[in-house]
């Protein structure tokens, strides 16, 4: 195959990203099995590990730098390049998301009375799914999945406004707990921020396998 | 003065066509045939007035042949023959045998510099003299003209008397451009201009070759894709002897519509 060695990195280039889906899924579920379990040093953790994330989208972008200047790609290539540096972007900023929500249960601290988290972790799941399958639909330049994941994005909304409204009623009833409240109101901003993110990444591949711009939400 | 609103319509109705891109050369069902074997099929292009369009494609698929209808060098083949339509300003350029008439009207660069072992001033000079021109003063004005027209004038004017064959390659190429300018041509078609060039000579010719199309007509085939993307408006896609792909260089470059296209661009095959 013409240009076997600029394919064998793109695909580096793409199994990095793959990397960085992964180590954010990671850090996201651990911020939240700190925040039910109200465990300090796993919070700490994923803010510390948050560097490493960090460190693989710098990779990232060193790489697809170097590969535009030494191939000066076009076309479906150049789009792939481009798409992969924006995509790795938005992963780095779900990742700190998952850092804000660690920093949040940092704050609302030991307490014995933290209300039910079952609606935000539903919300978080969702997000990760989307995450995985932005990935996916990627990497197997599968549109329809990449609409999914836009589609998914509006289940995510349909919580966040669910949630908001009972966290503020909460506040009402128990003003006593508002800092703690006002904390959960900042996580599930947090997440549905990220499904915002995600769904960002599933419009840069649509532009990768279509070379048009979309706003697929 | 006040215009009727008929004549403001009018007015405004010129300028909107002097804005678009008009054509210049059109091409309509152009077939080819070296002896036998046929070289180009069905080729149609409407190449704009004032833009640099590119013809791309692998080695053999026909640009260069197809290049040289445009002022009939192939007539100089034997077993040539040329069937369709090609008009440039809605002349068809082959209906006339005035070849030579053609010819200085669309000009043409090659890949290697063809200077004549002379002075530089004698090569720019060569065509406008054949035309009978012998006032010093017209030769002089119209060497320095052309000379400036192709970016070498503040290089090579202490030397003009000099022979040109002392140049380096790029400056070579560059009197070659001067020596087209000279006749006055509309249109110029360049065969890999290039290729020969070390790499900043071949930014300077293609800073040129931008700078120029603001009065001429520019058709050229090349080798190096970044050049095509660099420098022309239009490009065409040759394969086999056909047109796969025509469209704005920016499309065949980032979005083009046929997949042979997207794989020759970006380096598939060819």
């Amino acid at each position: 195959m013409i240009r076997e060695n600029f394919e064998k990195n793109m695909l580096e280039l793409q199994n990095k990203m793959g990397e960085m889906v992964e180590a954010t899924v990671v850090a996201m579920e651990k911020a939240f099995t700190a925040l039910e379990k109200q465990d300090m040093t796993i919070a700490l953790a994923v803010i510390e590990e948050d560097a490493d994330i960090d460190a693989l989208e710098n990779e990232i972008n060193q790489m697809a730098t170097w590969l535009m200047a030494k191939e000066q790609p076009v076309s479906r290539d150049l789009r792939r390049i481009l798409s992969m540096i924006k995509m790795s972007a938005e992963i780095e900023r779900v990742a700190d998301f998952a850092v804000n929500i660690s920093k949040s249960t940092i704050k609302i601290g030991k307490t014995d009375s933290l209300l039910p988290l079952t609606s935000l972790v539903q919300m978080k799941d969702i997000s990760m799914d989307m995450l995985k399958k932005a990935l996916k639909s990627f990497v197997e330049e599968d549109i329809v999945l990449a609409k999914e994941v836009c589609d998914l994005d509006d289940r995510v909304d349909e919580k966040n406004y669910q949630n908001y409204k009972a966290l503020i009623d909460s506040i009402q009833q128990h003003p006593e707990q508002a800092e703690e409240i006002v904390q959960l109101l900042f996580i599930n901003r947090f997440v549905e921020r990220t499904a915002d993110h995600i769904t960002n990444m599933a419009e840069s591949t649509a532009y990768f396998i279509k070379g048009e711009l979309f706003d697929l939400n | 003065m006040v215009m009727m609103v008929t004549e403001v319509a009018a007015v405004n109705k010129q300028q909107v066509s002097t804005a678009s891109a008009q054509s210049k050369i059109l091409v309509d069902d152009l077939n080819l045939f070296y002896g036998e074997k046929q070289a180009l099929f069905n080729v149609s292009l409407d190449i704009k007035e004032k833009e640099v369009t590119a013809l791309i494609g692998p080695s053999g698929c026909g640009k260069s042949t197809f290049l040289r209808t445009l002022n009939r060098m192939n007539d100089l083949i034997d077993g040539v023959r040329v069937s369709g339509n090609i008009t440039i300003d809605g002349e068809d350029i082959y209906a006339s045998n005035d070849v030579i008439k053609l010819r200085t009207k669309v000009g043409m660069v090659f890949q290697k510099s063809n200077l004549f072992p002379m002075s530089i001033y004698d090569n720019v000079a060569y065509g406008p003299r054949m035309q009978g021109i012998k006032n010093r003063k017209v030769l002089d004005a119209l060497v320095e003209e052309s000379l400036r027209g192709a970016a070498i004038w503040d290089e090579v004017k202490d030397r003009l008397k000099t022979s040109a064959l002392g140049l380096s390659g790029g400056q070579q190429q560059r009197i070659c451009i001067a020596r087209t300018i000279a006749m006055k041509p509309d249109v110029i078609l360049m065969d890999e201009p290039t290729s020969a060039l070390d790499p900043i000579s071949t930014l300077k010719v293609e800073e040129l070759i931008t700078q120029m199309k603001k009065d001429y007509t520019i058709v050229i085939v090349t080798h190096n894709m970044q050049q095509a993307a660099r420098i022309s408006d239009k490009t065409a896609f040759f394969l086999n002897g056909e047109v796969v792909e025509y469209d704005d260089t920016n499309v065949i470059f980032s979005t083009p519509k046929d997949q042979r296209t997207e794989d020759y661009v970006t380096g598939r095959f060819g």
